[in-house]
């Protein structure tokens, strides 16, 4: 596997778009990031080094949300710490408090998207690591979620955003950090 | 002790039905009659082998001698354990790992059932500690291996579930609780059927063996009964710590799934 040397910096409030040819390392980076998967470097939060916060409080305040979501159990709430508390948002989210009683499998993959960006918004991390998470939405849900997303980022919330949608990125305006697949290099612009 | 012994002449027309077998084999294209044949001759030379140590032992009686015995079986039952797993942990872990918990586990209620109810005089004496020491790990070895298999294929069917959870901030024991559950359920499974088969639809071997040997039916149900609790609770612990470990060994101090370290 080759090198992939990134370096950067993200501000509370602040969204950088992570762009690139699918293969060029974004969800390794992400992964990276998040403490999935192990690698060399040095990453730092509000001036603490990853290593001297324990692991699962650090993906609590840096929590990211994977392509192909995972569950665990048959049905959608017990996924949740308090399911009822989120009904204002599963609306926003064009979902219903009904998806709660519903069977993971039973779901669309848009809808799985959804559920999963809600799981990690549940938590309140102070950064979000996004890996194309409006991939199978149509264009009224990718707005809802992009709606909900930069209504956190006003209240502080740091987003990595990965995606392939050039429009979704522009939306997002901010900084891009492009990976590309001829090189180890990552370029901002 | 009255028993009727065996001559050899009177294992010929036993042997016969594994000749039949090989026939019906070969008849019905099954293929599987080199392997029967290799089977049976492994199964003799092996009984043979073990009866003329067991005699040699019993003559002994010495704790030396009496735990070499004991620790080729271990060893064995380490073999056995990395030799049933689909995805075995690399580095030799699957033999270190199954050898260190069948011996932890069938080795101390061993001695524990030796110096306790049994009483035996000497504790390590082989007419003993052998026969009961195999009987503990057989079961501890298939309920490692169980439990070991299911729990490194539950890590990699399920992966994306755990990973769910560990991105949350689950720690890697939360994370991996269903996949350990399972493990240990599937574990413990063959010793509880055979507990509620137990005198009704099976006789167990040992019991059979006594009670041919000449010893009154209560006795020997009695001592079956011993080695059956002895056997679930060896099972039991054998097959926690085995998965425990294993969790241990495919995650990280980071909480990160390590599936690397599955061949």
């Amino acid at each position: 596997m080759r090198d992939l040397r990134v370096n950067l910096a993200v501000r509370g409030g602040e969204c950088l778009i992570i762009r690139g040819a699918s293969g060029s390392g974004k969800t390794r980076l992400l992964r990276a990031i998040a403490d999935l998967d192990p690698a060399s470097g040095e990453i730092v939060l509000d001036g603490v080094a990853r290593e001297a916060i324990a692991a699962p409080q650090w993906r609590r305040r840096i929590c990211y949300v994977s392509a192909e979501p995972g569950w665990w159990c048959d049905t959608v709430a017990p996924h949740y710490p308090t399911w009822p508390s989120l009904l204002p948002m599963l609306g926003a989210l064009g979902l219903s408090a009904d998806h709660g009683a519903r069977v993971v499998a039973s779901l669309s993959t848009g809808e799985r998207q959804r559920l999963a960006l809600l799981r990690a918004l549940a938590i309140e991390p102070e950064v979000l690591l996004l890996d194309e998470p409006t991939s199978a939405l149509d264009a009224a849900a990718t707005r809802a979620v992009e709606a909900i997303l930069q209504d956190r980022m006003e209240h502080g919330l740091a987003i990595l955003l990965a995606t392939h949608n050039s429009a979704q990125a522009e939306r997002f305006g901010g900084r891009h950090l492009v990976l590309c697949s001829a090189t180890v290099e990552a370029t901002e612009r | 002790m009255n028993y009727t012994a065996l001559s050899y002449s009177d294992l010929l027309a036993p042997a016969a039905l594994i000749l039949i077998n090989g026939a019906l084999s070969l008849r019905l294209r099954l293929g599987v009659e080199r392997q029967l044949i290799v089977a049976a001759l492994r199964m003799v030379a092996q009984l043979s082998l073990a009866g003329f140590v067991l005699t040699l032992l019993f003559r002994a009686v010495s704790p030396f001698w009496t735990g070499l015995a004991a620790a080729v079986m271990v060893l064995f039952a380490g073999r056995e354990i990395a030799a049933r797993q689909s995805r075995k942990l690399i580095g030799g872990w699957s033999f270190g790992l199954g050898t260190l918990c069948a011996l932890t586990a069938a080795g101390s209620l061993t001695a524990l059932t030796l110096v306790g109810p049994i009483a035996a005089d000497p504790w390590y004496h082989p007419r003993y500690a052998l026969p009961l020491l195999g009987m503990i790990l057989g079961n501890t070895l298939t309920g490692i291996s169980l439990g070991l298999d299911v729990l490194t294929n539950g890590a990699v069917r399920q992966r994306a579930a755990i990973e769910a959870q560990l991105a949350l901030g689950a720690s890697r024991w939360t994370a991996l609780l269903p996949v350990t559950r399972d493990a240990i359920r599937s574990g413990l499974i063959p010793t509880i059927n055979t507990m509620a088969a137990i005198g009704i639809v099976s006789l167990p071997g040992m019991m059979t063996g006594q009670i041919l040997a000449g010893v009154a039916p209560v006795d020997a149900v009695k001592y079956q009964i011993l080695i059956m609790f002895v056997i679930a609770g060896a099972t039991a612990f054998g097959t926690l710590m085995a998965v425990a470990a294993a969790v241990f060994l495919i995650t990280d101090d980071r909480h990160r799934m390590r599936l690397d370290r599955l061949g």
